[in-house]
């Protein structure tokens, strides 16, 4: 039996000593094999007595064990510094770019114009949209704003002949609306407007979103909070607006919306107008064919560059239609 | 409108410094574009008076001038040519700091000393005048301080007024407005009728009542024009920014400015017989006081005598009839004319004027009387003459009616949102100039005055009692209406859902303008001619858009031109077309990709971008959209003949994609294939809603072959008559590889296809398969002449 002891201890070193899978396998059939060393132990069982006979058994067969035992561990032990090493083989460089396509980008007058439309239609407001070549009744005429009217020399109208131009605004979408339908109203027009009017600070195109609701029960304190809610959400902050009361020939009473800009010199408040409205006039509400005395409704229209350019800094209108990439990849 | 603030303070004078002032008419609807002193910074600056001029000896153009200041003589070297003996001047004493910080020493002018500096109207900031010294009046009392005596501590201030508020440009009209804001009077000048010392009065007809209502004339005989106006009213009128001319045109000015009635004045003695007004015949021509000479059209009121035009009605006099220093016996007018026939007069002949802006926006209608007395007086006091009788030519008829107007409380609380209480209501109403007439049951029976032709209904007074109470005081509440659910319908995709799927696929929007270059517009669409602009800003901007690719290529150019070579671009918007007599605005969305197909790394590699690339983002945009879209090898005038492809979804035309002409590149000076595709966007967002199909439980087959098939049939048909022969169960066909080469022979290619069959019901069993591949195979040999590739 001391054999037995010195093969164990033999087979024990040998795993030991084994350095790949394949060394290990031929130690394992050498020793544990059907003809292995130690197997073939038990052969040596049938000189002994039936009394010694179980005793020498269990032994060879822990002697087995042991080896074995050895072996797996071992194995594992091979395996996972095969696996290692075969990791260690396959790294990359993790800081290398990527492959594929980049991405595009929103213009930045979309941007602005889907948060506006996001904020609206969230409170009921439908889009509505309309033709850019409009005729003279639906551009000026259905908005009280008649032919003599000295405020069409605020519109400098781009004409393609005299009944026919390019929408100044966009509110004859309201108008075509209102035509079509029947009150209660909630909706908002944006789109490409058209001044004849080319400077540092104008561009003959631009974008408006206008907005209409009309209901049977509406006042311009409904408005006031409906522009002083929106302006606080479009700018993020609780900045302080304020009413202005001015002029416009379908709304009345009108009013121009300044919002807070910083601060003067003198540490007053800094004050910007962003936005018109006020109380749909009666004129439109009969060009339209609604009862001004059972509907009321109010307005409101603002220039899409402006607020864009407030929002995001941008400090020249004449960029948005460049469409320099340099420019329009600062907005994706 | 400019006005001077001490003016309007001499009217109504509230406790609240300048800046409150102006925010306060701000906030009133008089919104303050400005304001500036009417004067530079200075200080030791009073009235000199010039006691003796004297040769400089070593200097042509200086004069040596003994100066006093009231309390002491020194000499002064003075250059300005109207320097004399006996006149007073702003002299700026020893010490003395005048606008820029520009301080006043003892000097030696030419070797001569000079202790002090004489100056003019720009030297004290007062205007850009530099002509000569600024002369005061000889009773200026000699040693005063100048600002003092000048009343300089004021301002200018601008304000930009609505077309509605007419009655605000004037003194008068301001003056009323901060009354109301303030709760106080307001002063104004007492008016006097100026009786007539004889009976001469001028000839008028008035032969266009419509047009001018009313019409008053008066005789001023023997006036002396050489009289120039008082320093308080160049002040005035300077301050308001209305240079002083001669005393007939300042007091005109002047009451225009006080009152808001323009006026004119003619020379009698240029006026033929008498004065007519009525409508300009065709031809005539006239010279205007600024000198230029225009010809008259159809629709122009005319002043005229009985030969000639002499004046264009409330818009510019004409340069003959104008007084002059000669001028002896005056006509002053004063006229309420009509603002729709005046509205866009003075812009047709390219004018503009103080006149013709109150004119349009609508003059009061009762003022020409009191206008004219108080011009009568004024000039007087200046120019002397002997007054005649106002002569006055009214139309009943054509004079606008005096309103009444309702005002119901409960709309007004309605429309405001608030219940003001009526007190406030009839006190605001009051000083605004508006009567109460009546107490209505609920509400007020208004009488508006003729100062306010913009108030005629209901709303207009709701507006004045808002804005007065202030908006801002008003309170702020939700809308209450009721939020009702909206029909969407689910096949049709959001146009924002296809924006994102451009920026998802490396597109940049873009945003051009809708008129375009019709140089360019040729090229990309020569067959249609764009809508033009009557009054284009440009003649690069002077046409409508028949196709996005103007606009888009222009775009290309510009990024070219900036060292950006890879540009994929989209825009989305309307193009015009004129079909007929109708314009057709239809909704495109068009793209445009040039250079590298991946941004250039490592690992993209650097390929260009091809028509493939193109076409696989248009289709994986219609399966977005759930649409199917057949692509048809065609022709287009801009597009390359061999790569470009029509769009097609059931048999109807929805756009178009390929690659520019090369020509058409050539001329547009871009560089590289430039791929560009435009469809229209009501053809292609309605695709459909999800219908689900059970999913088969039995294998699928593929079987692949590899066809020599003629390079000019189209895959396009490959796939047709595979699909015909393939059966029912045919679940996909798809080209894995395409190949030519010359082992193939000329004008042959090799397309290898792959076919996959699935029963929902069972598995197809190996000879149905077979079966079907076979009558492919053999449909493909038959009707395209295929061969299999073995």
């Amino acid at each position: 039996m001391e054999n037995l002891e010195q093969l164990v201890q033999d087979g024990l070193a040998a795993v030991d000593s084994a350095d790949s899978l394949q060394a290990l396998d031929q130690i394992r059939v050498e020793y544990l094999g059907k003809k292995g060393v130690i197997t073939q132990q038990a052969k040596t069982l049938g000189k002994l007595s039936a009394e010694e006979r179980p005793a020498a058994g269990q032994k060879i067969n822990e002697a087995k064990g042991q080896v074995e035992e050895a072996i797996n561990a071992r194995r594992s032990d091979l395996e996972r510094a095969a696996i290692e090493q075969k990791l260690a083989s396959e790294s990359i460089d993790v800081t290398l770019p990527g492959r594929g396509q980049d991405l595009g980008g929103l213009h930045p007058v979309t941007r602005t114009l889907q948060r506006i439309e996001h904020f609206f239609a969230r409170a009921g407001y439908t889009v509505e949209q309309g033709p850019e070549i409009e005729d003279d009744y639906h551009n000026f005429e259905a908005l009280n704003i008649p032919g003599h009217h000295p405020a069409r020399a605020m519109h400098d109208t781009f004409y393609f002949n005299p009944g026919t131009l390019l929408r100044t605004h966009t509110s004859p979408v309201q108008i075509r609306t209102m035509e079509a339908g029947k009150p209660p109203f909630r909706m908002i027009c944006p789109g490409r407007v058209y001044r004849c009017d080319s400077d540092m600070t104008h561009t003959p195109m631009f974008h408006q979103v206008e907005g209409l609701l009309v209901e049977k029960n509406v006042s311009f304190a409904d408005l006031k909070s409906t522009v002083e809610e929106f302006l606080r959400v479009f700018f993020e902050r609780d900045l302080q607006v304020r009413f202005r009361p001015s002029y416009f020939p379908f709304t009345e009473p009108s009013a121009e919306v300044d919002i807070e800009w910083g601060r003067e010199a003198d540490g007053s408040i800094k004050w910007l107008e962003v936005m018109g409205c006020g109380m749909v006039h009666p004129k439109v509400f009969e060009y339209c064919g609604i009862d001004a005395e059972e509907y009321r409704g109010f307005a409101f229209g603002m220039g899409v560059e402006r607020l864009a350019m407030l929002r995001y800094g941008v400090n020249d209108l004449r960029m948005f239609f460049e469409n320099d990439l340099r420019f329009l990849r600062q907005f994706r | 409108m400019k006005f001077s603030e001490q003016w309007l303070r001499e009217w109504v004078n509230p406790q609240i410094d300048t800046q409150e002032l102006m925010d306060q008419i701000t906030m009133a609807g008089l919104e303050v574009d400005g304001f500036e002193p009417v004067a530079g910074q200075f200080s030791g600056v009073v009235v000199g008076e010039v006691q003796s001029v004297g040769p400089h000896p070593d200097a042509d153009k200086l004069r040596v001038c003994q100066v006093s200041d009231g309390a002491s003589e020194v000499q002064v070297v003075c250059g300005a040519p109207n320097v004399r003996e006996g006149m007073k001047v702003p002299f700026a004493v020893v010490g003395a700091v005048l606008p820029g910080d520009f301080k006043i020493k003892k000097a030696k002018l030419r070797g001569q000393p000079s202790e002090g500096m004489l100056c003019s109207e720009s030297e004290l900031g007062l205007s850009d005048d530099h002509d000569g010294l600024m002369e005061l009046p000889a009773d200026a009392p000699v040693g005063q301080d100048v600002a003092d005596y000048l009343k300089l501590n004021d301002v200018t201030i601008d304000v930009d007024l609505t077309p509605n508020r007419a009655d605000c440009l004037s003194i008068k009209g301001i003056a009323r407005e901060v009354g109301v804001l303030n709760s106080m009077l307001v002063n104004s000048p007492a008016i006097e009728p100026v009786e007539s010392v004889h009976s001469e009065v001028p000839d008028i007809r008035v032969e266009a009542p419509a047009g001018c209502p009313r019409y008053l004339g008066r005789i001023l005989r023997n006036v002396n024009l050489q009289a120039e106006s008082p320093l308080w009213m160049q002040e005035k009128l300077r301050r308001s920014g209305i240079r002083s001319i001669d005393a007939a045109v300042d007091v005109t000015n002047y009451v225009m400015l006080e009152l808001g009635q323009p006026m004119h004045a003619f020379d009698r003695d240029e006026i033929q017989g008498g004065i007519v007004v009525r409508m300009a015949r065709i031809g005539e021509k006239l010279v205007l006081l600024d000198g230029q000479e225009v010809e008259l059209t159809q629709g122009t009121l005319v002043i005229a005598d009985h030969e000639k035009p002499i004046a264009i009605a409330g818009v510019m006099g004409g340069e003959h009839s104008g007084v002059s220093p000669k001028t002896r016996d005056l006509v002053l007018e004063s006229a309420y004319f009509d603002p729709i026939t005046l509205a866009g007069k003075a812009r047709h002949y390219g004018l503009h004027t103080d006149a013709s802006h109150r004119f349009e926006r609508g003059v009061d209608y009762k003022l020409a009387r009191d206008a004219m007395e108080r011009a009568t007086r004024l000039l007087m006091d200046i120019v002397g003459g002997e007054p005649g009788e106002i002569v006055e030519v009214a139309s009943d008829e054509d004079i606008p009616e005096d309103r009444v107007v309702d005002l119901r409380a409960r709309r007004l609380n309605d429309v405001l949102g608030m219940e003001i209480d009526r007190t406030t209501v009839e006190e605001i109403l009051t000083r605004l100039g508006l009567r109460v007439e009546k107490l209505l049951k609920d509400g007020w029976r208004v009488s508006v005055p003729s100062f306010r032709p913009d108030i005629s209904i209901e709303e207009d007074l709701i507006e004045e009692v808002g804005r007065i109470y202030g908006y801002n005081n008003l309170p702020v509440t939700e809308p209450t209406g009721s939020l009702g659910l909206r029909p969407e319908q689910e096949a049709v995709r959001p146009v924002s859902a296809i924006r994102n799927f451009f920026v998802d696929h490396g597109y940049q929007e873009a945003v051009t303008y809708s008129f375009v270059d019709p140089k360019v517009q040729q090229l990309v669409d020569p067959d249609r001619q764009g809508i033009a602009l009557a009054n284009p800003i440009s003649s690069d901007l002077s046409v409508m858009r028949t196709s996005l690719w103007s606009g888009l290529l222009k775009t290309v150019a510009h990024n070219q031109n900036r060292q950006q070579p890879r540009i994929r671009l989209f825009e989305t918007g309307l193009r015009f077309l004129q079909e007929g007599e109708r314009i057709d605005q239809q909704p495109m969305l068009a793209g445009v990709v040039v250079g590298s197909q991946y941004p250039e790394n490592w690992a993209n590699g650097r390929r260009t971008a091809d028509f493939y690339d193109v076409k696989g983002d248009l289709e994986s945009l219609f399966s977005l959209l759930g649409i199917e879209i057949h692509f048809v090898g065609s022709q287009h005038p801009a597009l390359h003949p061999g790569q470009t492809a029509e769009l097609m979804r059931d048999g109807e035309h929805v756009g178009w994609l390929g690659t520019l002409h090369p020509q058409v590149q050539k001329n547009l000076e871009l560089n590289g294939t430039i791929l560009m595709f435009e469809l229209f966007l009501n053809s292609i967002v309605t695709g459909y809603v999800p219908n689900f199909k059970e999913i088969s439980k039995f294998p699928e087959v593929r079987r692949d072959l590899a066809i020599i098939i003629g390079s000019e049939v189209a895959f396009a048909d490959v796939e047709r008559v595979a699909r015909k022969h393939a059966g029912e169960q045919l679940t996909a066909l798809r080209a894995f590889d395409v190949y030519e080469g010359e082992s193939l022979g000329e004008g042959n290619r090799s397309l290898a296809l792959s076919l996959f069959w699935q029963h929902p019901e069972r598995t197809l069993n190996e000879d149905e398969v077979h079966s079907l591949f076979n009558g492919v195979i053999d449909a493909l040999k038959e009707e395209l002449g295929a061969t299999l590739r073995s």
